[in-house]
């Protein structure tokens, strides 16, 4: 395909992992923030292409994973009602709620369906008029226009009987609430691609001046994370901390105008409780006033539930980058992909499940060499 | 239901008209099941064998070696770009008995139907089996029919066992893989799993992606008339090539060494992949496999494969080393090796 | 490939995936015409491939390469 296929390619590959090797000179721990990306450095194993000084931790970028277990709860809660049609994109089905998840609600009958795009549940809402649709709206800023565009269009046609369960997360809030952690030792960021193409990348520059780290605002192919790494190791070498934009095909300053004018329209900032992070104020998106009448835990009178989150599970540190998924003791024993303690291991962007998917043999044996 | 390229010339000597749709009683023993085999599986799968309509059929085989295998096909939808249930039941036994280099001669035929599956389909995927048999070169000779109540089944299930002759004197297996054998690929990856994504609700693509549904056995016995030495065989079903591979390699406990850019995935069944986020190595196939051939047998023997129906894009993907250790090392497109490991639950719905 | 619709906010595209084609939401990327290249995410494009810019990492890599070959050249 053009334009995915050169951005993966071996040599320039290679090429810009030597540049990289020639300019490092000093240890760095670089964050990348964006799912995508930690999907693809671990599938592409991007990460042995660098030198040893080069620390990648791998950021709270799936959405998915940072969903908080009190809205998967609502969520359950919700679908299990006879009535209801509850669709999700497919990631959200298998995370582990308090007790039980989304799959297993469907295997006792729940009709839960996995949708594509937030447009397809317009479509059965219209084709359903007896039933409740519910959307499970997750996702960064990337996703937010796309479900800012389904309630704008509901709102238009005027459905009774659709409403939305909103988890929608910013990335910038995020960001200060790691730099602001006195455990943080993230020096540079890659920023996440698709987030900057729709909101620009304004918000970036106080971060990076505030906390002096430099910003790259990166793709997701192989290329474009090896390019963003190198840009943001020559700013650490030479002591600048800006904001630069490797992403450039796609990203522009502003951003897209358009959809973020729709996101002011139909949602407002609300504080967002992470998980495995905790609260962290105005980093979330929910439903303006003009739009309230689509709030599923309104509708549904689920407003008022409250969870504990499970101890055993480490995929807040995992999140915040203070561990590293193998580093977790109930990594690949107590914790995989079949029964997963947390939504890291869930989730394909989740780095406990890219981790398990694509290292875990060299783990293994890398452990079972020590011991011997 | 997507419609086939076929249209529906031969008349279906089972009175449609009268029982449009498959009732309890079409299983129950009596003159309506007696009706329904008569005069729609004998009248399409005809030979003396079934005709004897015996409990059992009785062959003569000549050979000492016989295959044997059974598999169940519950695929939905039903109908999909390039096949349908039936063809795939057929092709996918046929396959099975290929795998172990034997030709494959007869098949039994079990039907679960859901009360109120419509006849017509019914008569479809019978057709679509008798066409499928007959370019395969065997006879079915033997069923069952039952009915289940509706709601209980999904339309159509069908099981089938087959027989074969083993005429050669290799012992194709995965213990008899070696270090140094060269990985071969018959074609290219992922269609039929695809084409079934593209079919089911909530993923429509415009374009179609065919399911490579079709039978291997005509090329696996070119390999064996031409002398080639084969290891293992193995056909890419449910798990697609990352199966197949981790299976062999946990079996014969070596590692497999396979280098991403040599696997052959066509541009549009990438693209769907790309666009759902699956992997295309774990996607099934119904018409394709992987063989293990000694090194010095590697050339013709991917020679024998490209000359058979949907061979031009088989190709070598990589070799067995000499680690002892189950696993399969995948050198990705930028020239890093990961593991390539096993899906560990459901990557796609129903499709096979 | 094709662009429908006339409300701009149900503007429609179908976009060619590498021989798949889907359809898009095309709201989002009101300058967007046919044969331009965009990003989609969950059935909506959320800009348009700049060629230009998406050129940029190619040259970039080309100049790096001739820089090396001068060093390499050198006494």
């Amino acid at each position: 395909m053009k334009f995915l296929d050169e951005y993966r390619d071996a040599e320039f590959a290679r090429q810009l992992a030597r540049e990289i090797h020639r300019v490092t000179t000093k240890p760095w721990s670089i964050m990348e923030v964006c799912g995508g990306q930690t999907h693809a450095i671990v599938k592409f194993g991007l990460d042995e292409l660098l030198p040893k000084q080069i620390n990648l931790i791998h950021g709270p970028g799936c959405p998915v994973c940072v969903t908080a277990v009190e809205l998967i709860d609502k969520a359950l809660e919700i679908a299990a009602r006879p009535n209801v049609i509850f669709c999700s994109f497919g990631d959200m089905l298998r995370v582990p709620g308090s007790t039980t998840d989304l799959l297993s609600v469907k295997a006792s009958g729940g009709d839960v369906r996995i949708v594509y795009s937030p447009l397809d549940t317009l479509k059965l809402a219209e084709q359903n008029p007896t039933k409740e649709i519910v959307f499970f709206g997750v996702g960064f800023e990337t996703t937010a226009p796309a479900t800012a565009m389904t309630v704008y269009q509901a709102a238009k046609k005027n459905l009774k009987n659709f409403s939305l369960l909103v988890s929608h997360v910013l990335v910038p809030p995020a960001m200060e609430a790691l730099m602001s952690s006195p455990n943080c030792r993230v020096q540079g960021f890659l920023a996440a691609g698709h987030v900057c193409t729709v909101m620009g990348f304004e918000e970036y520059f106080p971060i990076a001046k505030k906390y002096h780290v430099p910003i790259v605002v990166t793709g997701f192919e192989p290329m474009d994370i090896l390019q963003g790494v190198l840009m943001v190791v020559q700013q650490l070498e030479s002591g600048r901390a800006e904001v630069e934009n490797q992403y450039s095909r796609s990203v522009r300053r502003e951003g897209n105008l358009p959809a973020q004018q729709l996101i002011r329209e139909v949602f407002q900032i609300v504080p967002r409780k992470w998980r495995g992070v905790g609260e962290i104020p105005q980093s979330g998106l929910g439903l303006s006033e003009a739009y309230m009448a689509f709030d599923a835990e309104k509708k549904f009178g689920v407003a008022e539930l409250r969870v504990e989150e499970p101890s055993e599970c480490l995929s807040g540190l995992v999140l915040q980058g203070q561990i590293k998924p193998h580093e977790c003791p109930a990594f690949g024993t107590k914790c995989t992909p079949e029964h997963p303690l947390g939504a890291t291991m869930v989730s394909s962007e989740g780095a406990c499940a890219a981790y398990y998917r694509y290292r875990r043999h060299e783990l293994v044996e890398d452990a079972a060499d020590k011991k011997s | 239901m997507s419609e086939g390229k076929k249209d529906f010339a031969p008349a279906c000597p089972f009175p449609i008209r009268n029982y449009p749709q498959v009732l309890l009683a079409h299983g129950g023993g009596g003159k309506l099941m007696h009706d329904l085999i008569g005069k729609m599986f004998l009248a399409a799968f005809k030979n003396p064998l079934l005709e004897t309509q015996h409990d059992a059929a009785v062959v003569e085989l000549t050979g000492k070696k016989i295959a044997f295998t059974t598999d169940s096909y519950v695929v939905r939808p039903l109908f999909f770009p390039g096949g349908d249930v039936g063809s795939m039941a057929v092709h996918g036994t046929v396959n099975d008995l290929a795998m172990a280099g034997a030709r494959p001669l007869y098949l039994s035929a079990g039907f679960i139907l859901e009360e109120g599956l419509p006849m017509e389909t019914l008569w479809r995927v019978v057709c679509s089996m008798r066409d499928a048999a007959k370019k395969c070169g065997v006879q079915i000779i033997t069923g069952d029919t039952k009915v289940v109540d509706k709601g209980k089944g999904d339309g159509l299930f069908i099981n089938t066992a087959g027989i074969g002759v083993v005429a050669h004197e290799q012992k194709i297996a995965p213990q008899n893989v070696e270090s140094g054998d060269v990985i071969l690929v018959s074609g290219d990856l992922g269609r039929h799993g695809m084409a079934i994504m593209a079919v089911r609700e909530g993923l429509e693509f415009e374009s179609q992606i065919e399911s490579d549904s079709a039978p291997v056995h005509e090329t696996v016995l070119q390999l064996l008339k031409a002398g080639i030495e084969i290891h293992c065989l193995r056909d890419l079903t449910r798990g697609g090539l990352t199966s197949a591979l981790n299976e062999i390699s946990e079996a014969v406990k070596l590692t497999f060494l396979v280098e991403e850019k040599l696997i052959p995935v066509r541009e549009d069944v990438h693209a769907a992949c790309e666009i759902l986020g699956l992997d295309p190595f774990q996607v099934a196939c119904e018409g394709r496999f992987a063989a293990f051939i000694p090194a010095r047998d590697a050339e013709r023997a991917l020679a024998v494969l490209r000359a058979g129906p949907n061979g031009e894009s088989a190709c070598a993907i990589g070799k067995v080393s000499d680690q002892r250790h189950a696993k399969v090392l995948l050198k990705s497109l930028v020239g890093v090796q990961r593991v390539l490991d096993m899906a560990t639950g459901e990557q796609l719905p129903r499709i096979c | 490939m094709s662009i429908s619709g006339e409300d701009p906010l149900e503007r429609v595209g179908k976009i060619d995936f590498g021989g798949i084609l889907k359809q898009a939401n095309l709201a989002y990327v009101p300058e967007a015409k046919v044969g331009d290249y965009v990003i989609v995410h969950v059935g909506f494009a959320i800009s348009r491939l700049d060629e230009d810019e998406a050129q940029k990492v190619f040259e970039y890599l080309k100049q790096m390469e001739d820089l090396s070959e001068l060093k390499e050249g050198g006494p």
